[in-house]
């Protein structure tokens, strides 16, 4: 069978398989909606909360980004998981205990004040929305890469198909979607990962074989070194971003990840403390399994592609000779070849004997072409691509419509709706949100791709240090959280608009403060947020006694029920 | 009140704390410390085909994340019981 034909068979099964599930854990109330009743058990809930986790972006974009990148890449890996041990120790088990729905919830009620409410709302909804509208996007691109529709029709059916069980199924709906998700996701990503590191260095663990030795008996990494500076590339082991950069992007990017409300959001779905706890480590554990393949699929996918392009005798490449991939994604315009020289042989270089120009998504998309796999590898890829982007838009609509219609119309504008009148808000919510999100993947606005990047530091410097001082500075008071919140994030916002859309010319390092990028700068704005709480606090006052008492009452687990509104 | 006295709450978020910052500081060691800051001297060490910082930064950061986080699971759970806060 053709790959177009296995593309759309192994596609429409996974679909098949995520509406069933919709239709089978359909939700009857607002704690299944919103929190799936809290009864997932940790394994599951760390499934779901890995599928929640990985974008579109971790499953095509990241091992290409690091490809490219080499050790400067590792400010993605390290940033993208340490955060889960910020929110197994500091976060998850405190924030189930108190036993609310969301983010603003706690935020609202720790700091006994609406205004406090209203701006956490703001800030996950503005945060939710710029990451959804670029997954709505990659899923169109996976679309018109494997399927051959365009773009926009590709939209259209993932909107259809994150719709309906959203709309229908809430947190219980998309949490069962999210496994299922999670093992196509893992399988089209591991499959072609064992094929390649079997390939190139006999070893079928990619995680070893990136440490094993090529044909030759010589080291992969050593060879890959040893190429990249004969073509004038920094060594790959070897980073070129600035040390205090690379420490404040990890920074910014961890502590991000821990603040983000459709992550925090999954630990009010299990039904203990204890559970928190465990579902965190599930978490990061299904999550490490793509992040320590990446880097090593990274490093294959360079070596081999240097190979094919330059030859192994390092002359380049006879352009007529040249694989049959190269021409395919030629017509995607992922690569392109330009005989500078002339001499009909294609070169790859840092400097001007270059002529080719690669983008860096295709280190996954096309590496079982690459590797010459089976045409069914090829399109469990494109399945994995498509459940990959899904099953994060759907995490992120749930916390849109969780916060309007919990956070927003509930506990502020009409706390008098019964359960079922704020069961159908929440669902018009996500309606139109789906609609919103689809509309946004459609006609991105151009500051889309750059601002998903920085939801991290926005998420960094206001979310996380009130939830910490929430929890462990029990006296911390309101004057104190909110000026802090309001501080960093008008700091970080207003450092990120700057460079990035107000003056970018200027946005290099000889003009950055300390050195740090609008990429790292969240971590700068986190530690405003905290000094300025600690200041604000110490000429306001002590938190009320009654909201001590709470304060003390989330530090143990006995007694933590469901989660519950009132 | 779920503890018995005040002592035991004091007690019990004082282990607690002591548990967490020491965790955290590992944490931070793996990955700020011998991915990041260390890394330069780290790398003249070879083993098995990585040079040891660069190996830390993409994968043995990774692995001790899991590791710290199991441990503070049973830690904790050990610690409710102690203190008979945990979970019926």
């Amino acid at each position: 069978m053709d790959i177009q034909t296995l593309t759309y068979i192994l596609v429409g099964a996974s679909f098949a398989l995520y509406i069933g599930i919709a239709i089978w854990a359909r939700a009857g109330s607002t704690n299944e909606f919103y929190v799936a009743g809290g009864g997932v058990p940790p394994v599951a809930n760390g499934m779901a909360t890995a599928a929640d986790w990985m974008s579109a972006a971790s499953f095509i974009s990241m091992a290409g980004l690091i490809s490219f990148l080499g050790y400067d890449g590792s400010v993605y890996l390290m940033g993208w998981t340490g955060g889960y041990v910020l929110l197994a120790l500091c976060l998850a088990p405190y924030l189930r205990k108190f036993g609310k729905f969301t983010v603003p919830d706690f935020i609202g009620d720790r700091y006994y004040s609406q205004t406090a409410r209203t701006i956490a709302v703001i800030c996950a909804i503005f945060v939710s929305f710029t990451y959804v509208a670029g997954q709505m996007r990659g899923v169109g691109v996976v679309f018109s890469r494997f399927l051959e529709v365009p773009v926009n029709i590709g939209i259209v059916i993932g909107m259809f198909i994150v719709f309906f069980y959203a709309v229908l199924g809430g947190m219980k709906g998309i949490t069962y979607t999210q496994v299922a998700q999670y093992c196509v996701l893992i399988f089209a990503f591991m499959v072609p990962a064992f094929f390649i590191s079997m390939l190139m260095t006999g070893n079928v663990i990619p995680q070893l074989g990136f440490g094993g030795t090529v044909e030759g008996g010589v080291y992969l990494l050593d060879k890959l070194d040893g190429l990249s500076t004969e073509l004038g590339f920094a060594q790959y082991t070897e980073g070129s971003k600035p040390m205090v950069d690379v420490f404040f992007i990890t920074a910014a990017l961890m502590v991000g990840t821990a603040g983000l409300p459709h992550v925090i959001v999954r630990f009010f779905t299990v039904p203990s403390v204890a559970g928190a706890r465990r579902s965190a480590g599930w978490a990061l554990i299904f999550i490490a399994i793509l992040y320590t393949t990446a880097p090593a699929v990274a490093a294959f996918a360079r070596v081999n592609m240097i190979n094919t392009i330059n030859g192994e005798d390092g002359a380049g490449t006879l352009y007529t000779d040249a694989p049959s991939w190269i021409s395919n994604w030629e017509t995607t315009g992922l690569i392109s070849w330009n005989d500078k020289n002339g001499d009909g042989r294609m070169f790859y270089a840092a400097d001007d004997r270059n002529e080719m120009s690669i983008d860096r998504d295709i280190m996954v998309l096309a590496n079982p072409e690459i590797a010459e796999l089976p045409n069914w590898v090829v399109a469990l890829v494109a399945a994995g691509g498509v459940a990959a982007a899904l099953s994060t838009a759907a995490g992120l609509l749930l916390v849109i419509s969780t916060s309007i219609s919990h956070d927003l119309l509930k506990r502020n504008l009409m706390p008098n709706i019964t359960d079922k009148q704020e069961l159908l808000f929440a669902r018009i919510a996500a309606a139109v949100a789906v609609v919103l999100a689809g509309y946004l993947g459609i006609n991105p606005p151009g500051f889309v791709a750059q601002v998903v990047a920085f939801a991290f530091g926005l998420a960094a410097s206001s979310f996380f240090p009130a939830i910490i001082l929430g929890i462990f500075h029990k006296r911390m008071n309101k004057e104190g959280a909110l000026s802090g919140m309001v501080v960093g994030i008008t700091f970080t916002a207003a450092y990120i608009i700057y460079f990035k859309f107000i003056n970018p010319a200027a946005n290099v390092a000889d003009n950055w403060w300390f050195g740090i990028s609008p990429e790292g700068i969240g971590t700068l704005g986190m530690i405003l947020n905290f000094v300025v709480a600690f200041a604000v606090h110490k000429v306001t006052g002590d938190a009320p006694e009654n909201v001590q008492d709470v304060v003390e009452s989330i530090r143990y687990p006995k007694g933590a029920g469901e989660a519950t509104a009132h | 009140m779920s503890f018995e006295t005040k002592e035991h709450a004091k007690q019990y978020w004082r282990e607690n704390l002591r548990l967490m910052l020491t965790l955290l500081a590992i944490w931070f060691a793996v990955s700020y410390g011998a991915g990041i800051l260390l890394v330069d001297a780290l790398n003249e060490i070879n083993l098995f085909g990585f040079k040891l910082g660069f190996w830390f930064a993409q994968q043995g950061a990774i692995y001790t994340f899991i590791v710290l986080i199991f441990v503070y699971v049973k830690k904790m759970n050990a610690l409710d019981r102690k203190y008979n806060v945990h979970e019926d």
